[in-house]
């Protein structure tokens, strides 16, 4: 009941709070805005990964037995982890809002972290998985490390001594048969599913740093205490990108390795 | 207050600051526009500088090479490469870097905050990334040049693209490529979000301008298109780099999927091109008849059916890939209904023509011109889309032509008249009547010689893309080369006709042509802000009646004293209480 209230008051017409920008009329207003903004760039990314899926499903229609026949070759042990890594991270980041909203900062910014450790999880183990692929040569056939070169005396004795898919079969599910063991034309065919492989899981990769460069730097302001329930938009973006990369995530799992 | 007198001695967006970087790295829509109108017309003299180059190359027959007996002789080698290299740098030029951000990003950026009374789109720094972007992916084209030249064609088909001599020249085209595509994506998203959040109020959507609705169609075609040639030309990176094999029959891919995702942006992406170029025309025959827009809502849903059809038609540039019949009867179906909207589009302005008070103002001409070029260019797109026919005409310049007369004849005619519409708002200086005229005289002439022909040497079996022809095509690429003379004349004189203006023309006020939308409202130039103070109230954008000629300020005023909704007078509700005496045909 003082006159203190009046004091933060703008001097004239539309100043508003700090973080209301001159061309906005309302914090409403440029809530909204990034939203939708935020909605459609969404959109943006699932027509990006659109073709991908399109080749993916062109390709499996045409030879769903090739495609079931390499999917042994991937490690249903480690997606799946992967899995509830990102899922666990799903939750936090949701969390995080709520926290954001409710000005609860030392919880956003544990919520933040613990997303962030399980995004770096995710790549630790996306690495590991890679380099097992490059080390077995289950690469695309155009790769030099490749076991599904078109021509026998193309692919690299080095590789083929020390590959167990080459000489083997799959560890995972022992009655696959082993590339040695396929023709020409069917190895064209398999090295086909790898190539969408690593677009597909690369792309989702590039995603998931782009996701942790986002998420640092929102970490950076939480702790600064740029973030008040008045002002939350980038946490509230942050986390609805975030989804986004577990989305695809999740359909990507299923698709490559569940197919057996 | 309405600014009536000029505001070039006063503060405007212009003279508000100085500096390199106060342009470079600016987030004011205006001066964004304006950079990248003239990085457009940088970009198409460089892609007009290789279309005169085809068209030398192709003004006489070779004769010699199509006798067998004679072997080719290195230096004709050399200029079939160079030719291929030449044709591949004007499509790419003129289609990523001229007329996809021509009126969307120029205009547009400069337009579409002042016509809703914003003071800038929603995302502004996006906005300057956007712009950036569009620079660095003019750079790559620029480098293609140093790494030896693009020579795939525009499409980048592979496998021309993957078995490329010049594996580098086709990283930098697809990577300039990939990245304009996001600077495009950006620009129509920071459009929607605009337009959905920052309408004023009284502008309900069926009050905004026509304009608006076209880069509104526009920009939904960017989002949902763009993206799709995004992740292809990424993938035709790494098929390059990496030999993935998706495109590549020897690695296992299918280079039909690439040209089925391709078009998938492609398609769309012709109506990136003309949907804004529609816009403009809807402004320019409302203002240049003095009359009300005929049937508003028609040519609004028109642009977002145009919108919608465009993303099931891409197979009509595959009839002979292979794909089944089954695909191509549909897709042949589905192009002929794009004629419908479109058709919808050119009645409308012609009827909005009748009984008008028109004006034959410079813009005014590209915008009747558009009319016939568009005619010709739409109805020799149905020639193209009945499958039997195409077989035909598939890869003859019976398709250049056609795309050209789209393209160029109404798309750049249409970049053109709109710069001569908004140069006064632009520059606060008006453009001059007789340069235009005869600029305008000369690019339509030279554009019917150089693209008629054409479609006749199409008909009679010439195909696209060679550096050399049968002689019984030389009379043909003679009228055509003359006429690319001509234009080259216009388009010079077109450029000197805006730098006049600039810096010669005679003070704009701030509505010389009598729009009612709202960037009239403002003063020529308008100020860093658009508006001096609260934007006026938006009422109907094509009630002419709001605003009349004065002679005292050579421009036009408002017609009702101005309170402090200038806009708010109610025609409908004047005429009905039997009060308005308001004369629709002066």
């Amino acid at each position: 009941m003082t006159s203190a209230a009046p004091a933060a008051a703008p001097a004239h017409g539309h100043h508003g709070p700090a973080h209301l920008q001159h061309h906005f009329e309302t914090s409403e207003q440029q809530f909204d805005a990034s939203k939708l903004g935020l909605w459609v760039f969404l959109l943006t990314e699932v027509l990006f990964f659109s073709a991908l899926f399109v080749a993916y499903t062109t390709y499996r229609s045409l030879h769903p037995e090739v495609f079931a026949y390499a999917s042994n070759f991937l490690d249903t042990k480690w997606g799946a982890i992967n899995t509830t890594v990102l899922l666990v991270s799903s939750f936090t980041v949701a969390w995080a809002v709520r926290n954001a909203q409710l000005g609860q900062r030392k919880l956003l910014i544990m919520n933040l972290a613990i997303t962030l450790l399980c995004a770096g999880g995710f790549m630790g183990i996306k690495y590991v998985e890679y380099s097992h692929k490059y080390h077995e040569g289950l690469l695309w056939g155009g790769a030099a490390h490749s076991i599904f070169k078109y021509e026998d005396n193309y692919i690299r004795d080095s590789v083929k001594a020390h590959s167990h898919a080459w000489n083997e079969g799959s560890p995972h599910n022992p009655a696959v048969a082993a590339v040695k063991d396929l023709t020409k034309e069917q190895r064209k065919e398999v090295s086909i599913f790898f190539a969408i492989y690593f677009c597909l899981t690369g792309l989702h990769g590039i995603h998931v740093m782009v996701g942790m460069i986002l998420l640092t730097w929102i970490l950076i302001r939480a702790a600064r205490g740029e973030f008040t329930p008045q002002f939350y938009t980038p946490v509230d973006l942050g986390a609805l990108y975030w989804h986004l990369v577990d989305l695809i995530w999740i359909f990507l799992f299923p698709l490559l390795y569940l197919i057996q | 207050m309405y600014p009536s007198s000029n505001a070039l001695r006063s503060t405007n967006y212009l003279n508000c600051s100085k500096g390199f970087m106060s342009w470079f790295w600016t987030i004011d829509h205006k001066r964004l526009g304006l950079m990248y109108m003239w990085g457009v017309f940088a970009m198409f003299a460089l892609g007009g500088f290789f279309a005169m180059y085809i068209r030398t190359t192709l003004a006489v027959p070779e004769t010699a090479v199509w006798d067998p007996a004679t072997a080719v002789s290195a230096d004709l080698a050399k200029k079939m490469d160079f030719y291929n290299r030449a044709f591949t740098v004007h499509g790419a030029v003129m289609i990523f870097l001229v007329i996809i951000p021509g009126i969307p990003a120029a205009l547009g950026n400069f337009v579409l905050p002042m016509m809703l009374g914003a003071k800038d789109v929603a995302f502004p720094r996006l906005n300057r990334f956007s712009f950036h972007l569009w620079l660095l992916g003019a750079l790559c084209f620029v480098m293609t040049f140093l790494v030896g030249g693009l020579d795939t064609g525009w499409t980048f088909y592979p496998t021309y693209s993957t078995s490329s001599a010049d594996q580098q020249a086709v990283v930098f085209g697809t990577l300039g490529a990939f990245i304009l595509g996001f600077s495009s994506i950006f620009t129509g998203l920071n459009f929607v979000v605009t337009i959905h959040k920052m309408r004023p109020p009284g502008m309900g959507w069926f009050k905004m301008p026509l304009f608006l609705w076209a880069i509104y169609a526009t920009a939904v075609l960017q989002i949902l298109a763009t993206p799709v040639i995004g992740i292809s030309l990424l993938l035709l990176m790494v098929e390059a780099t990496l030999h993935i094999g998706i495109f590549t029959p020897e690695l296992g891919g299918d280079p039909v999927f690439f040209q089925h995702l391709f078009w998938f942006y492609s398609h769309p992406a012709v109506y990136i091109m003309i949907l804004p170029a529609m816009g403009v025309m809807s402004e320019l025959f409302a203002t240049f008849s003095r009359k009300p827009i005929f049937g508003y809502k028609s040519i609004a849903m028109s642009s977002l059916a145009i919108a919608i059809i465009s993303f099931i038609v891409w197979g009509h540039h595959m009839f002979l890939s292979g794909q089944s019949p089954l695909m191509s009867t549909i897709f042949s179906f589905l192009t002929f209904a794009v004629a419908i909207p479109s058709a919808i589009k050119v009645f409308n302005w012609v009827c909005t023509m009748y009984k008008g008070s028109i004006s034959f103002a410079t813009p005014m001409l590209y915008a009747l011109s558009i009319i016939w070029l568009f005619g010709v260019g739409g109805l020799t797109g149905l020639f193209l889309s009945t499958m039997g026919v195409d077989i035909h005409l598939h890869d003859t310049y019976f398709v250049v032509a056609h795309f050209h007369f789209v393209m160029v004849g109404s798309a750049i005619f249409a970049f053109i008249g709109g710069i001569y519409y908004w140069l006064p708002k632009m520059y606060g200086r008006m453009p001059s009547e007789r340069l235009g005229q005869i600029t305008w005289a000369l690019n339509f002439t030279g554009f019917n010689l150089t693209f008629l022909p054409q479609f006749i040497a199409g008909t009679k079996g010439m195909p696209r893309r060679y550096f050399d022809y049968d002689p019984q095509f030389a009379s043909y690429n003679l009228w055509s080369s003359i006429g690319a003379a001509f234009i080259l004349v216009g388009m010079i004189l077109t450029l000197i006709a805006v730098l006049h203006a600039i810096f010669r023309g005679r003070p704009a006020p701030a509505n010389p042509w009598g729009g009612v939308t709202l960037e009239w409202m403002t003063a020529s130039p308008p100020t860093e802000h658009n508006f001096e103070k609260d934007p006026p109230y938006a009422g109907d954008p094509y009630d002419v009646t709001l605003v009349e000629y004065k002679g005292e300020v050579e421009g036009f005023l408002p017609a009702k004293p101005l309170k402090d909704e200038p806009f708010a007078y109610d025609f409908s509700a004047s005429v009905k209480a039997g009060v308005g005496h308001v004369n629709l045909h002066p």
